[in-house]
């Protein structure tokens, strides 16, 4: 096996075109896994953890290299929320945000809130930059829009982030798990409203009709809320799989949709 | 070939393929401390700090690992004594079968590094990462809240 390991990102620009096809290698949480029970044996790898490029987060921009352990204890409530169920101490420290991102599992903790709020994902290669927006980088279970030869820079989010925002995930415990739903809900002051959860669909899925339902309410009755949770429920597409049930899953997200709503009131 | 600096000790080790920081510990520099469970991240048994901060050794690619700065179990106090959570895990009687022991103490000593008297929400959280199956973990909790001055 080859190793690269660069730098800066220039050096990682250089060492993909080089070898367009090599594994990028972040934190390494997910990527270890698939070598010692996928039998995943990659030829080559581009090492990303010594790029401080890429481990900088600057107001709206987070390097693609930026751990959990950083993004809990950062300024974005509902993003270290995310942080703080991702795996396990052990996890956090090692793995990043862009690794979220590189291996787009349904799952990813930190999905649902880059969806809630539209954020985009910038990428590089030796041909310049591309900037894709949250749903067209995502595009199915494990499956992205990053292309050989490209790393993920990192996440740009929106200039204005609403104030009142919360995630919330639902596991078989609270500590080391990997989530059965999530979900994200950022509301402004004046009721505009988006959720968008995790776990339910190929990538995270935003409820849309619910968003447009309860962000026509400034003050939701109890009602309200109760026709929000329902509409989330109807508008996620859960599957069956060996840790929940479609069923289930379509319950929480509606259950979880409440929730959020009610700590954001 | 990579270098690296195990317990203070300079290391120079030829991992095979991407095999993990764990597997170049146990079989190539015969540090069989940190232990081999669940191979995924789940279990917490191959812990050890790694520039600072807590890892999961069979999660580290050890190519990756090269130039870094690690500490296992073995490194936790020098040869013939005990870190002082080693001792009161010994006094607690917080070992069942000792498995898990390795990863416990790695990660207590770690949290204590940082935080010399943590409240016992604080370790139930920095000891989130380790698994115990015999389930001991009142003692373990018991021995470490001792330590910091705190009731469990």
């Amino acid at each position: 096996m080859e190793i690269a390991r660069p730098t800066d990102l220039a050096g990682v620009l250089d060492a993909l075109d080089a070898d367009p096809a090599a594994t990028l290698l972040a934190g390494g949480t997910d990527l270890m896994v698939e070598v010692t029970y996928g039998g995943r044996r990659p030829a080559s790898v581009v090492a990303l953890r010594r790029v401080d490029e890429l481990a900088t987060w600057e107001g709206r921009t987070i390097g693609s290299g930026v751990t959990w352990a950083r993004i809990e204890h950062g300024p974005v409530r509902a993003l270290a929320q995310a942080a703080r169920t991702v795996g396990s101490p052990q996890i956090r420290s090692a793995g990043t945000i862009g690794g979220n991102l590189g291996t787009a599992s349904p799952a990813g903790d930190g999905l649902p809130f880059l969806a809630a709020v539209d954020a985009s994902v910038v990428l590089a290669s030796t041909a310049g930059r591309r900037t894709l927006r949250w749903d067209e980088f995502l595009t199915g279970p494990k499956q992205n829009a990053l292309q050989p030869g490209e790393v993920i820079v990192g996440v740009e989010l929106p200039e204005h982030l609403p104030e009142r925002q919360e995630f919330a995930k639902i596991g078989a415990r609270n500590a080391m798990v990997i989530s059965v739903a999530s979900a994200c809900l950022v509301r402004e002051a004046g009721g505009a409203t988006r959720i968008a959860l995790g776990s339910v669909g190929p990538t995270p899925v935003r409820a849309r009709r619910a968003e447009e339902m309860i962000s026509a309410e400034p003050s939701p009755s109890p009602a309200a809320v109760a026709e929000f949770g329902r509409l989330v429920a109807e508008e996620v597409s859960p599957i069956t799989d060996h840790r929940s049930t479609a069923e289930y899953r379509r319950h929480a997200s509606g259950v979880l949709a409440r929730r959020l709503l009610e700590r954001c009131l | 070939m990579i270098r690296l600096t195990v317990n203070g000790i300079e290391h120079t080790a030829e991992p095979a393929g991407a095999e993990s920081l764990l597997a170049t510990l146990r079989d190539r520099l015969g540090l069989a401390g940190s232990k081999d469970a669940c191979e995924q991240g789940e279990c917490g048994s191959c812990s050890v700090i790694m520039d600072g901060e807590l890892v999961c050794s069979c999660l580290v690619m050890a190519a990756d690992a090269d130039g870094s700065e690690i500490t296992t179990v073995e490194g936790l106090a020098p040869a013939g004594e005990l870190h002082p959570v080693q001792r009161a895990l010994v006094e607690a009687h917080g070992v069942q079968c000792g498995y898990c022991t390795p990863g416990f103490a790695v990660a207590a000593a770690h949290l204590f590094e940082r935080e010399p008297s943590p409240s016992a929400d604080d370790i139930k959280e920095a000891l989130s990462g380790n698994i115990c199956r015999c389930t001991g973990y009142g003692a373990i909790l018991r021995a470490l809240t001792g330590l910091a001055g705190e009731e469990p």
